[in-house]
């Protein structure tokens, strides 16, 4: 059975739970190959992926790249210092520039949240959002899946029956917003922590339960996801100072040793040690933030496959076909 | 002299509803004889219509001088025809900023051939930064009659109090009134809002505006108009605690008047899900509840005018991100007929809303805003009730195209507009 993916990723919201479910499993499939000593598979062959990042970043970009050449697709780095919109061009414009000259994939980080929906509708490629503003961030949501599914995952059963703590900075985090929706729709229990000040202003909608004791759910947690606390988020007040906020939020080694054996740690990076996490804890064997990083290229290899691979469909056992007619 | 008579329609205006033949006269442009049956020497029959004193809008955004490619005073003025205006008032965010004399005429310059009367509003302080007052005085004398720093609210309560206390000293040579003009926001509290701040904005990632940062200005406002005996406009009333606080300020008596936005009364924050800047204005679209507010406030009198505050953008600067592109939707083309189509009201109660009530607040009421009869100028706009036509954002008079409203279908449609004895749309269409 094949299950098409859609035309693009845009959010967590366009993914049910069986398409994160084959996501998974064909990473998977991605995560051997890398292994082998030629780490390459030709099934984007003869595809264009351009790399659209209107904001930096290193190891998304990283990721995304590796993950298309993997995949033997052509590459194209659309490096927004040397581009139009630096000169007054239209988001709109460049965009119709880059479809014209044919791609298939569009991958767009932008500092702005709604980004990757506006453009598109304004091109015929597959959009594929590398995260945008306070809003989403979808494979990096569907990293953190297969990291904590492969180490606590229940088989065929997802996340079910897990219990996840989302630490921190809600208000302006594109990875929560799509973590939380991605964590409870494999089944888990999620709980946000943190000051008032930095939850968006409302949860109406949101599948999460809000906790305001990271004390009091500690020893509870098969997971806590720690998210990154911004020095711009001092400067505008909206807490006092980054001492008190380790004192009431931060995962200190006193409080990491009150987890339960065996619950992950989990950072999308880069890490404030001393801050939102203590630099030992950073170093502990329940922390698997490198994990997360090591996934990423395989998520991203699956879902550049899912979106624009033969057939736009994700299968692994179309994968192995397409891999044994290549090798033939 | 020549006389052209609208035969067949039903008169509308203070004066109740009656059947009644209307005569102008084509070289004066004033009303010569309402009676049915009066000769004249060329008919327009309106047989089903209307016949309505033409709409006043009080708070539009024509852009001229600074912004011609996004609309003009003609183009502006154009499209308040098509709306059924004979009367803008203009705001006072040109580039320069009109707070001069000098701006002031030279808007009037660009308004000598303009298809409705074109009143512009100046500012309150001067550049409109909130730190000194304008030359009011000369101002007034120039013929401005309402100031306003619309676009952002004046934050200091003080050079608020000091701006009502010097206007209410300042005479007009027409014995009508002058009226500050506040678009209610606490820019401490909206700051980084680009749209309502609740369950919409949190789920979008977009940084949001409290109702609140509204409602505390109105609030400040009412309270400045009682210490100063001065009288208020507060524009595009946007959410239920404003609406309330507004009713309160009217039941004590305080001489406040209210506006709302037709975006605000037909359109939510949910639109904003798309992130398409079509839908992004300030104050920005509300939940349902405080539609509904605003619904009840036109319904029952605590919101005076309907106002646009129609702000044209060029499509380019609609084409940015959610949160860079600039605030502002059209609204002189559809505003009528969506209050036709959304709210149940009676014709009599639109006719306050659109044209009797924005003309007094104006300073307009000696030639805008009704009654419709022999002596006064021609401001007329005759509506078809029963038509239903669909909004079409490429088919619009005004230069820019970023109507929230392309492909809603309405029901009420401007038929005729005569502007000062001119009959400047004919059957939908400008004559010029």
């Amino acid at each position: 059975m094949t299950v098409a993916l859609g035309k693009h990723l845009l959010s967590m919201a366009d993914l049910d739970r069986v398409d994160i479910e084959r996501y998974l499993d064909l990473a998977s499939s991605f995560a051997e190959v890398q292994k082998r000593d030629i780490p390459k598979v030709p099934a984007l062959r003869g595809k264009t992926v351009v790399m659209a990042f209107f904001e930096d970043s290193t190891r998304t970009r990283t990721s995304f790249d590796l993950a298309a050449r993997r995949l033997s697709a052509d590459v194209v780095n659309f490096s927004v210092s040397s581009s139009a919109t630096k000169k007054g061009e239209s988001l709109r414009d460049t965009v119709e520039t880059i479809s014209a000259m044919g791609v298939d994939g569009i991958v767009v980080r932008h500092a702005s949240s709604g980004v990757p929906n506006r453009i598109a509708e304004w091109t015929d490629a597959s959009v594929i959002n590398a995260g945008d503003g306070w809003h989403q961030h979808p494979t990096q949501s569907l990293l953190d899946c297969f990291t904590i599914w492969q180490r606590l995952g229940t088989g065929d059963n997802g996340l079910e029956g897990l219990k996840i703590a989302v630490c921190g900075d809600i208000k302006h985090s594109r990875v929560a917003r799509s973590n939380v929706e991605a964590f409870s729709r494999l089944g888990a229990e999620v709980v946000v922590i943190g000051p008032r000040t930095l939850f968006p202003p409302s949860f109406d909608g949101w599948p999460v339960k809000v906790e305001p004791d990271i004390d009091a759910v500690l020893p509870d947690l098969d997971v806590v996801y720690l998210l990154r606390i911004q020095q711009e988020r001092l400067n505008e007040g909206l807490f006092p100072s980054t001492r008190e906020y380790r004192a009431q939020y931060g995962l200190t080694t006193e409080r990491a040793r009150r987890l339960r054996p065996g619950a992950l740690i989990m950072h999308p990076g880069p890490m404030n040690r001393g801050v939102e996490i203590d630099p030992e804890v950073a170093d502990d064997k329940q922390a698997v933030v490198l994990d997360q990083v090591a996934a990423g290229v395989p998520i991203r290899m699956a879902v550049l496959f899912g979106l624009i691979g033969p057939g736009q469909a994700v299968d692994r056992n179309e994968f192995d076909r397409i891999e044994h007619e290549e090798n033939r | 002299m020549t006389t052209t008579a609208f035969r067949g329609g039903t008169v509308i205006d203070q004066g109740g509803r009656r059947p009644g033949d209307i005569v102008i006269d084509d070289s004066s442009g004033a009303i010569v004889a309402v009676e049915e049956g009066s000769p004249a020497d060329r008919t327009i029959e309106v047989d089903g219509c209307y016949v309505v004193p033409g709409f006043v809008d009080i708070h539009s955004h024509l852009r001229q001088p600074g912004n011609e490619m996004a609309e003009t005073i003609e183009s502006g003025s154009r499209a308040a025809a098509l709306g059924g205006y004979t009367a803008v008032v203009t705001m006072p965010n040109t580039d320069p900023c009109t707070d001069s004399v000098a701006v002031v005429s030279e808007v009037l310059d660009y308004a000598a051939d303009a298809l409705c009367e074109i009143k512009p509003s100046a500012a309150i302080t001067l550049g409109r930064s909130g730190e000194a007052l304008s030359p009011m005085a000369e101002l007034v004398a120039a013929g401005v009659r309402m100031f306003t720093d619309d676009g952002t609210g004046l934050q200091d309560a003080q050079l608020m109090r000091r701006a009502l206390e010097y206007a209410s000293g300042l005479l007009t040579d027409d014995g009508t009134s002058i009226v500050l003009s506040q678009h209610c926001e606490v820019s401490a509290l909206s700051q980084g809002g680009v749209m309502h701040e609740g369950a919409w904005s949190s789920r979008l990632g977009l940084g949001g505006q409290p109702a609140e940062a509204e409602e505390l200005m109105v609030a400040r406002d009412i309270a400045l108009s009682r210490l100063t005996g001065m009288r208020v406009h507060l524009q595009h009333l946007s959410t239920a605690g404003s609406v309330a606080l507004v009713r309160a300020a009217k039941a004590e008596g305080h001489p406040v008047t209210a506006e709302a936005a037709p975006h605000h009364f037909t359109l939510t924050d949910a639109e904003c899900a798309g992130y398409d800047p079509v839908f992004k204005v300030h104050p920005p679209l509300r939940p349902a509840s405080d539609v509904e507010a605003v619904r009840d406030g036109l319904r029952d009198g605590t919101i005076d005018a309907v106002a646009t505050d129609h702000a044209p953008h060029t499509p380019d600067s609609k084409e940015l991100p959610f949160d860079t592109a600039p605030p502002g939707m059209l609204g002189l083309e559809t505003a009528f007929a969506l209050a036709h189509t959304e709210l149940d009201l009676e014709m009599e109660r639109l006719v306050e809303l659109f044209s009797t009530a924005p003309a007094r607040i104006a300073g307009l009421a000696d030639r805008q805003g009704g009654p419709i009869e022999p002596g006064r100028a021609a401001n007329l706009a005759i509506i078809d009730p029963e038509r239903t036509w669909t909004v079409d954002r490429g088919a619009l008079a005004s230069l820019a195209s970023n109507t929230p409203f392309h492909g809603r279908s309405v029901t009420g449609m401007v038929r005729h507009t005569v502007f000062a004895g001119e009959l400047v749309v004919v059957d939908g269409k400008a004559t010029r």
